[in-house]
């Protein structure tokens, strides 16, 4: 009978991601309600050496699959390698991290395994044995509690900065095996062929601690320096309203929304954002919000822990100045 | 080239989304239902592989009628052809069993590339045009704001933004990709092209006429059960800065934001 939880871990250039170690924690407290195992998956190309790092936030067992053909993600050659684990595995519960890779990994990963997924979660609980799973829809205008069939493993994959990070146990290490995969390489439709690195070092919007925002109020592109600075003073990544996104200020991987990237930042700050619906709707799982807007009757305000009623053009410039005056 | 583009609707941007008094579902009068914009996205590029090799662009969509308005809007664009899977045992499919309606629906079909949007905006899986991909025995490529076919028509190359970086990735075709905000600006349907696309065939295809068993799907046949919908939890409206200057405000905002929500 299919029991234990296994997490699957994401690594790129050989460093393991932090929401790896976020699903690895929540898998850990799942399993801890169950007496379970838990087993983590790593795949790559000479990944070995980083296996029981994932033993310190609560994996009790690793299994490493190491091959060239795991060097670079592809659906193709990752599928093949975690459905063979998976099947010999036979965990009751599967749960991956909700980064790019992950909600592709899953997606395709359910249809060959045949089983109900529950992507992008905010929330995981076992009841009676089972996975049930909470996730927001509709961008987070409603918010949707899930369960499975019978048929396993559940499987789901939780919002990046949502599940709350184990303190690492250094001295726990973990039981290190190696998968014996047969990857076909006939079988590989697929392939990475250049990667375009962002040189900025930008941290992404839904992975990033702090973001600063900036929409209509922001009157052009050229003005977007003074949120820069002010995500530069507290590590923020800028990311951007719909319309300042459709006037071509700023870049589509920017924009936060219902049709642009959903974000649960621990700090969000809102420039000369009124509140679109579609945009609350992006941000709204942000543990503080910020709204600098002129307009006191913009929506944001609605949403926002703190809110301050003035010109953006004065009040962000000297917010910068106060936080550079709290750093030091 | 033959050409797919998949297609649903979903409520508007700009709808607010009411929780259905039995938990199950959203309130569905006075919504207002479009082509879910990253559908859009497909369906331009399908038109544009179309300009540039040949063929021709077929429209799928799965749905209730209303869904038909849709399909003719992709029609009006310059889609040649559509096909709306339509069947009350639907109703309440989860991804993966409506990812099987449209493979059982696209296999009869002559196609080089399928197009579906990244994730449809109302339920937000992601899972349909993956699901589609496994069904059809194809690869797929997710999540794509570039999209390069071959001059032979035999491989593309796609661009997919990861975090921090963009990946290019080859593959062969057929292939099923799926469309992200960037890949391109949607037409807008001209007058001529929406006349023209009251013409054009659209059929109409139940889960018996595709040779499906109607108990493999709806709300009874899913693997992902929905116990209950809420209202997304409250957030009250906070505190408003002091300060009688701008530079007082920021002065105040930055020991809020470090003295008692401790985020800087």
């Amino acid at each position: 009978m299919a029991q234990g939880v296994m997490v699957i871990a994401e690594q790129r250039d050989g460093e393991i991601r932090k929401v790896s170690f976020e699903v690895t924690s929540e898998g850990k407290r799942l399993a801890d309600k169950m007496g379970w195992k838990v087993t983590a998956l790593l795949l790559g190309e000479n990944i070995k050496d980083k296996a029981s790092k994932l033993g310190h936030y609560g994996a009790d067992k690793v299994i490493v699959a190491d091959d060239p053909k795991l060097a670079a993600y592809t659906t193709d050659a990752y599928v093949a390698a975690v459905a063979d684990i998976v099947k010999t595995e036979d965990p009751a519960v599967l749960i991956l991290g909700a980064s790019v890779q992950g909600k592709d990994l899953s997606a395709r990963l359910s249809a060959r395994l045949g089983v109900g997924m529950a992507q992008d979660c905010t929330a995981l609980a076992i009841e009676d044995g089972n996975l049930t799973a909470t996730r927001p829809i509709y961008a987070g205008k409603a918010y949707a509690k899930v369960g499975f069939s019978d048929k396993r493993p559940h499987m789901a994959t939780t919002r990046p900065n949502v599940m709350t990070m184990n303190e690492p146990d250094t001295s726990k290490s973990p039981e290190i095996v190696e998968a014996s995969l047969s990857l076909d390489e006939g079988a590989l439709k697929t392939k990475v062929v250049e990667l375009l690195r962002d040189e900025s070092g930008k941290v992404d919007l839904t992975e990033a601690d702090k973001i600063v925002s900036g929409g209509r109020g922001m009157k052009g592109p050229e003005h977007y320096n003074i949120l820069e600075d002010l995500a530069a003073a507290i590590g923020a990544s800028v990311g951007a309203s719909r319309s300042a996104v459709d006037a071509g200020w700023r870049p589509h991987p920017d924009q936060v929304g219902q049709t642009g990237k959903v974000v649960s930042p621990n700090l969000y700050i809102a420039c000369g954002i009124s509140g679109a619906i579609q945009h609350l709707a992006g941000m709204s799982t942000s543990k503080v919000i910020v709204a600098i807007n002129k307009d006191p009757d913009a929506p944001i305000f609605q949403r926002a822990d703190y809110g301050v009623v003035d010109d953006l053009f004065k009040v962000v410039p000297a917010l910068t100045e106060e936080v550079k005056k709290i750093a030091q | 080239m033959n050409i797919i583009v998949c297609l649903k609707q979903v409520p508007d941007t700009e709808s607010q989304i009411k929780v259905a008094p039995d938990a199950k579902g959203i309130v569905k009068d006075d919504l207002k239902w479009v082509m879910n914009p990253y559908d859009e996205f497909g369906v331009e590029e399908g038109l544009r592989l179309k300009e540039k090799f040949g063929g021709d662009v077929t429209v799928v969509g799965l749905g209730p009628k209303r869904v038909t308005e849709s399909i003719r809007t992709a029609l009006a664009m310059g889609a040649d052809k559509g096909i709306l899977i339509s069947d009350p045992a639907l109703e309440g499919s989860d991804a993966l069993a409506t990812a099987k309606a449209i493979a059982a629906a696209v296999k009869s079909l002559p196609y080089d590339i399928i197009f579906t949007g990244q994730r449809g905006i109302d339920d937000d899986n992601g899972i349909v045009g993956a699901a589609l991909a496994e069904f059809l025995g194809i690869p797929h490529m997710a999540v794509i704001v570039k999209v390069e076919v071959s001059q032979d028509g035999k491989s593309v190359k796609c661009n997919r933004p990861v975090e921090g970086q963009t990946v290019v990735l080859e593959s062969s075709l057929p292939a099923v990709i799926t469309a992200q905000k960037g890949l391109n600006e949607p037409r807008y349907a001209s007058l001529p092209g929406i006349m023209k696309a009251k013409k054009k065939p659209l059929e109409e295809k139940t889960l018996a006429d595709l040779g499906l068993n109607p108990s493999e799907f709806g709300e009874g046949a899913r693997d992902l059960k929905i116990i209950e919908l809420m209202s997304p939890p409250a957030r009250k409206a906070g505190k408003i800065v002091s300060g009688d200057t701008p530079e007082n405000k920021a002065k105040e905002l930055a020991r809020l934001l470090h003295e008692e929500a401790k985020v800087i």
